[in-house]
């Protein structure tokens, strides 16, 4: 089988170059330990995939992997809190953690993490760890290898073309479209990643000088970057969905109401989704991607080990893992997850290559290319203001 | 005879130190946090910080309006539901039949319950789906019928859920009055039946069922799981707010959310005063009505027929269940779905290591209060006594005060020892509120047990354990194994505990059920939604089968419970 | 060996008197009959004698049974009989079980356990009924499987708590008859606790009356 004996290439590496000579000191740490994999929990594909990655690396390593479904990852941010309180600074319940953004802000700066160690791992070689590339920097914050990527988020909207036939073609146009079509959008509650993205992708197109927003937001740039953003927002609320009053909790709940009837609208952070969706059963056939012409906020998903993790050599190998070509093509496939590879094209050897040729494909699948630019995360102080500042104005 | 101090003694210890002592700690550990004092994230010495956070925090005083309104709302149309169906039905059907047909709406979880309700209630539920024809919708209408931010829905998913338990409460009370009797007396005077009920049968009712309805009330003020699911979100009702901020990725919320969780905690109590002042109300303007000698009253039968659409709205909630989780495809405005499967009940690798941590869960935890439960009437016994009031109290306790109090705090407490995230210390945190319902389920059937079976024991040379083993359990053997029943359900419905000190590493079918909930995919939720309410069904039919066929031979102990 | 009650006193919770006083002797054989008003104590008095009062209930005074003082023993350790109104088989045993419930542990092993109660069983007239549901019997029959239950416990006396009043009149005699017999057969004193003159009578033991203000 093509994929074991990919996935044992790490292992004839390590033993021949005395850098990764540490490398089986950790596979040796590893074996039977069972790693817990914290994770967002509301999507159905990601847990099957978790779940195929604990099967092949307790088959290849040893390694067990316990999925522990969050409904929010700051659950296990929380948890490891907790468990800092209380002077547990071993032996902790979480080993792994599904996380970018904000939560890998909060970790890094309390000094919650363990690493760096993404260098370390062998698969590393096929990422490009350089400078501001994608995989280096998680919204502006540089990663310096405290969490390993793992899966590729784009942020794109999904519409029913049998209903919506010319979805809006930017931010700007949502009004003018939410007005044609009051009570049929709506986003994500902005205190929900997907929701506060939303804002954010408005944000970039609708502030002044957009390069502040890759700076710490400070109280003067926040005031004259947002006031387009919530003059926006005040033109578009009182047309959406039970009129602005209240959200769904997440984009999965946005995508039911999508399947239902109840909008036209709904949005991902993964191209691949729809076409997933439908194949699941839970979209409409005729469900297609959209993305506004100037491009949408792309970033990537890490995995990150808490400080005090129990199982700390088997989160490593199952990071290890999840960078392995074989693993993220596996991954690419639209009939596992669909998400985008994370590795850098031209790092691969032709082995490498193989495992992303001829994946099967899908109506509803976008190109790469149907995507337009990639726009850059603002600094994850932004959001945060962002997000509270909407509380401030909405929440009554 | 043995006068039981030993056991007693016991009985208190584990009382004590299992269930009194985590729920001060944890009491203790979050007023500690809500007056600023939580050194692990810097916050040293005392400071009112936490309640200048709380104070700040976004659409507070809509969570607290809104608390307010569904607990005390949902609560009051309860009892007056309940006691108004009761009222009419009691005459026309055998208490004991009728308690029969209560008993499947109290089994079913909360969560599996407010989950079915919102696919009956949603603009694209079952509902909606049923009016489309009639009022021309091809996509669902723009209602907020769920999550609506005047709290309906809530309101709504808890009545469903109170009005059965409270009727069943009242119905089984109205067993130990004379109620026939005193009926025929008032009517033999011109009275009308609902006015007797009102004038006359009430006021005996009321000091049988008060605990209940308090027990009732201070659920529905702190409830999280059908708030998450039903309730309004924006912001949401203060028990979920406060779930959402112990949980959030900003550590310093811990502070608003401990504070909050003594304002949780003093709403229940502002709850159960405004309880006391209504019954002084009413027993006030009861007396003059009495006087005035009015032989007429109106509403049961208005309530009965509320009450039965209830019933009707739980058991097509039930249904919708079933019928996403065996759907495929069903889309709006379709009836039925359009194509089927069994895929997600086959694919048991996914919820079958759920519903065993459930099972386990509930089973130990249900078997550890039966036991603690049979220990402490036993000294009872033993001692003779009447249970004092601050018995009585402890009882209570766990069921009156808001989880969200001393869960937080509980949870540091295990995790200083070592204990958070441990299936036991999930299944010691459910025992807490298992514990107090077998206890209310078993006292009267064991204090109904005939004395001199004991005795005649006793005379045959029976020593007091042999007396409890050999002739004590086996004749309980029905209400023992109910009050377990009870236990199981009540185990099984339990989110914030499993939430808390599972520290996500114990799911059970209701944490994933709730997660699920706000998740793509009515069918999965479905699944997993049916299998929680399934297993309180199972643990009832097992409980009424079981000592039926123990005892198929014995005439006296193979019908009702003996009395 | 006689029953002996000398100067046995109960007093009620809360109560500043005694209930009554009793001294009291029975001999081997002899059956007591206790007799009086209804509320005047004569069930508290086979309590106190049996070992059944509740916690809360002051008892002066000494029973003495074969000479052992055994005031302060637990009901089960006194090795005294008692029979109800009610025949009062436990309702999830079998007849056969019932009986073997009493059968003192001095009788051991299986097959010699299962004769004594098959033995009993005869003599009471209910031969092969071992395992029959007691609910099952017939008032008459029920009360001579208790009266075999309690005697195969071994007791060194009996309480009878008005055994004969739920009998109707010609079973009554015929149970009587058969109670009395046995008591005598096994030589122990016995206290009967009547409201029916014509069981003192049968018994011709010594008759107590209690009244309201004590003996």
């Amino acid at each position: 089988m093509r994929l074991a004996t990919l996935a044992a290439l790490p292992l004839t590496l390590a033993l021949a170059s005395p850098a990764l000579a540490d490398w089986q000191a950790t596979l040796d740490a590893a074996k039977g330990q069972t790693v817990y994999w914290n994770a967002w929990g509301g999507d159905d594909r990601t847990n099957a995939f978790i779940q195929w990655v604990g099967q092949e690396t307790e088959r290849l390593y040893g390694v067990k992997v316990e999925l522990v479904k969050l409904t929010d990852t700051a659950e296990a941010v929380t948890r490891v809190i907790a468990e800092k309180a209380a002077g547990q600074d071993s032996g902790g319940s979480v080993d792994l953690i599904w996380i970018n953004g904000p939560n890998f802000l909060a970790m890094k700066e309390q000094g919650l993490l363990h690493g760096p160690f993404t260098a370390d791992l062998p698969n590393a070689k096929y990422v490009d760890l350089s400078g501001a590339a994608p995989a280096a920097v998680d919204f502006t914050v540089p990663v310096e290898g405290m969490e390993s990527p793992w899966r590729l988020a784009k942020f794109v909207f999904v519409h029913d073309s049998a209903r919506v036939a010319e979805p809006p073609r930017n931010m700007a146009a949502f009004v003018d479209w939410a007005a044609a079509h009051p009570g049929r959008m709506t986003h994500p509650d902005p205190s929900n990643f997907m929701g506060a993205t939303f804002l954010k992708q408005a944000l970039i197109e609708l502030a002044p000088d957009p390069a502040v927003l890759q700076q710490p937001v400070t109280d003067a740039t926040f005031e004259a970057t947002t006031a387009p953003l919530w003059a926006w927002y005040d033109a578009l609320r009182p047309n959406l969905w039970r009129g602005g009053a209240t959200f769904p909790e997440n984009q999965s709940v946005q995508q039911q109401l999508l399947n239902d009837g109840e909008v036209d609208i709904a949005m991902s952070f993964d191209p691949a989704s729809t076409a997933a969706a439908i194949e699941q059963g839970l979209l409409p056939e005729t469900a297609r991607v959209f993305v506004p012409e100037g491009g949408t906020i792309g970033n990537v998903s890490f995995v990150a080990i808490p400080y005090n993790a129990a199982h700390a050599a088997g989160a490593e190998v199952v990071a290890n893992f999840l960078l392995d070509p074989a693993t993220q093509g596996h991954m690419q496939n639209i009939e596992v997850l669909g998400s985008f590879s994370v590795l850098d094209p031209a790092k691969l050897d032709d082995a490498g290559r193989a495992a992303f040729t001829a994946l099967p494909t899908a109506p509803a699948l976008p190109q790469l290319e149907d995507l337009g630019p990639t726009l850059l995360e603002p600094h994850a102080s932004w959001m945060t203001r962002l997000t509270g500042e909407w509380a401030r104005r909405y929440t009554k | 005879m043995s006068d039981g101090r030993g056991l007693r003694g016991l009985v208190l210890l584990i009382v004590g130190t299992g269930l009194l002592a985590p729920i001060l700690a944890g009491l203790a550990e979050t007023a500690s946090a809500a007056f600023g004092h939580l050194p692990a994230l810097g916050f040293d010495g005392w400071s009112l910080t936490a309640w200048h956070a709380l104070a700040a925090e976004p659409g507070l005083a809509t969570s607290l309006r809104l608390t307010l309104v569904t607990g005390l709302g949902a609560t009051a149309l309860s009892v007056v539901l309940a006691m108004g169906a009761v009222a009419a039905l009691a005459g026309r059907v055998p208490a004991a039949r009728g308690m029969r047909a209560l008993a499947p709406f109290l089994a079913v979880p909360h969560a599996a319950m407010a989950i079915g309700l919102a696919f009956l209630l949603a603009p694209s539920g079952w509902i909606a789906r049923g009016l489309a024809p009639l009022m021309g919708w091809a996509l669902p209408p723009d209602l907020a019928s769920v999550n609506d931010p005047w709290g309906l829905a809530l309101i709504l998913g808890l009545l469903v859920k109170e009005v059965p338990f409270l009727m069943l409460v009242t119905w089984s009370a109205l067993g130990q009055i004379d109620a026939g009797r005193q009926m025929a007396a008032g009517r033999a005077l011109g009275y009308a039946p609902a006015a007797i009920w009102a004038k006359v049968l009430l006021p005996q009712l009321w000091p049988l069922v008060r605990l209940p309805v308090a027990v009732a009330l201070a659920y529905a003020l702190s409830v999280v799981d059908m708030a998450i699911i039903l309730g309004p979100s924006n912001p949401p009702v203060l028990a979920v707010a406060l779930t959402r901020w112990f949980f959030d990725p900003d550590p310093a919320r811990i502070l608003p959310a401990a504070a909050g969780a003594l304002v949780q905690a003093a709403i229940v109590a502002l709850g159960l005063v405004l309880l006391w002042a209504a019954e002084l109300l009413a027993h006030g303007l009861g007396r003059r009505w009495v006087r005035a000698g009015g032989r007429r009253a109106f509403g049961p039968g208005l309530a009965a027929v509320l009450v039965g659409g209830l019933l009707t709205l739980a058991t097509l909630a039930l249904l919708a269940l079933a019928v996403w989780s065996l759907a495929w495809r069903w889309s709006f405005p379709q009836l039925l779905p359009e194509s089927w499967s069994l895929k997600f009940w086959l694919a048991s690798g996914r919820w079958g290591a759920a519903l065993g941590m459930t099972l386990w869960l509930a089973m130990a935890s249900a078997a550890l209060s039966v036991a603690l439960a049979i220990l402490w009437l036993e000294a009872e016994d033993r001692g003779q006594r009447t249970r004092a009031r601050w018995a009585e109290a402890l009882i209570y306790l766990p069921l009156i005060l808001p989880q969200i109090a001393f869960l937080y705090g509980l949870n540091v407490v295990a995790l200083r020892a070592g204990l958070s995230g441990h299936p036991g210390a999930v299944i010691w945190a459910q025992a807490i509120f298992v514990f107090p319902y077998v206890m209310i389920a078993l006292t009267a059937p064991w204090r109904a047990l005939d004395p001199r079976l004991s005795r005649a024991a006793a005379a045959l040379g029976a020593g007091p354990w042999r007396r409890l083993v050999r002739v004590k359990l086996p004749v309980l053997l029905r209400p023992i194994l109910t009050a377990a029943a009870i236990g199981v359900a009540v185990s099984v419905a339990q989110y914030l505990p499993t939430l808390f000190l599972g520290a996500g590493r114990v799911t059970t079918l209701t944490t994933e059920a709730v997660t699920l909930s706000s998740s793509s995919d009515r069918r999965v939720v479905a699944v997993y939604a049916s299998l929680q309410a399934l297993v309180p069904f199972v643990a009832y039919a097992l409980a009424a089968l079981l000592p039926a066929w123990v005892h198929r031979n014995r005439r006296d102990l193979a019908g009702a419970v003996p009395a | 060996m006689s029953l002996v009650l000398e100067k046995l006193m109960v007093t009620l919770p809360r109560a500043d008197r005694p209930l009554f006083e009793v001294s009291l002797r029975v001999e081997p054989g002899q059956v007591a009959s206790v007799m009086g008003p209804s509320g005047v104590g004569k069930s508290t008095l086979l309590d106190a004698v049996g070992g059944h009062l509740a916690p809360g209930f002051r008892c002066a005074g000494r029973v003495w049974l074969e000479g052992r003082d055994v005031t302060h023993l637990p009901a089960e350790a006194r090795r005294i009989g008692l029979m109800f109104q009610e025949a009062l088989l436990f309702p999830h045993l079998s007849v056969g079980d019932n009986l073997a419930f009493g059968l003192s542990p001095a009788v051991k092993g299986r097959a010699a356990r299962r004769a004594a109660v098959a033995t009993a069983l005869e003599r009471a007239g209910l031969a092969g009924m071992e395992g029959r549901d007691p609910a099952t019997l017939s008032g008459g029959q029920r009360a001579r499987a208790a009266l075999m239950r309690t005697l195969l416990a071994d007791p060194a006396a009996l309480l009878l708590d008005e055994p004969f009043s739920r009998l109707d009149t010609g079973l009554r005699a015929e149970m009587r008859a058969f109670t009395f017999a046995h008591i005598a057969e096994r030589g122990i004193p016995a206290l009967m606790v009547t409201h029916d003159p014509e069981d003192a009578t049968a018994a011709a033991g010594p008759v107590l009356r209690l009244s309201a203000t004590g003996t």
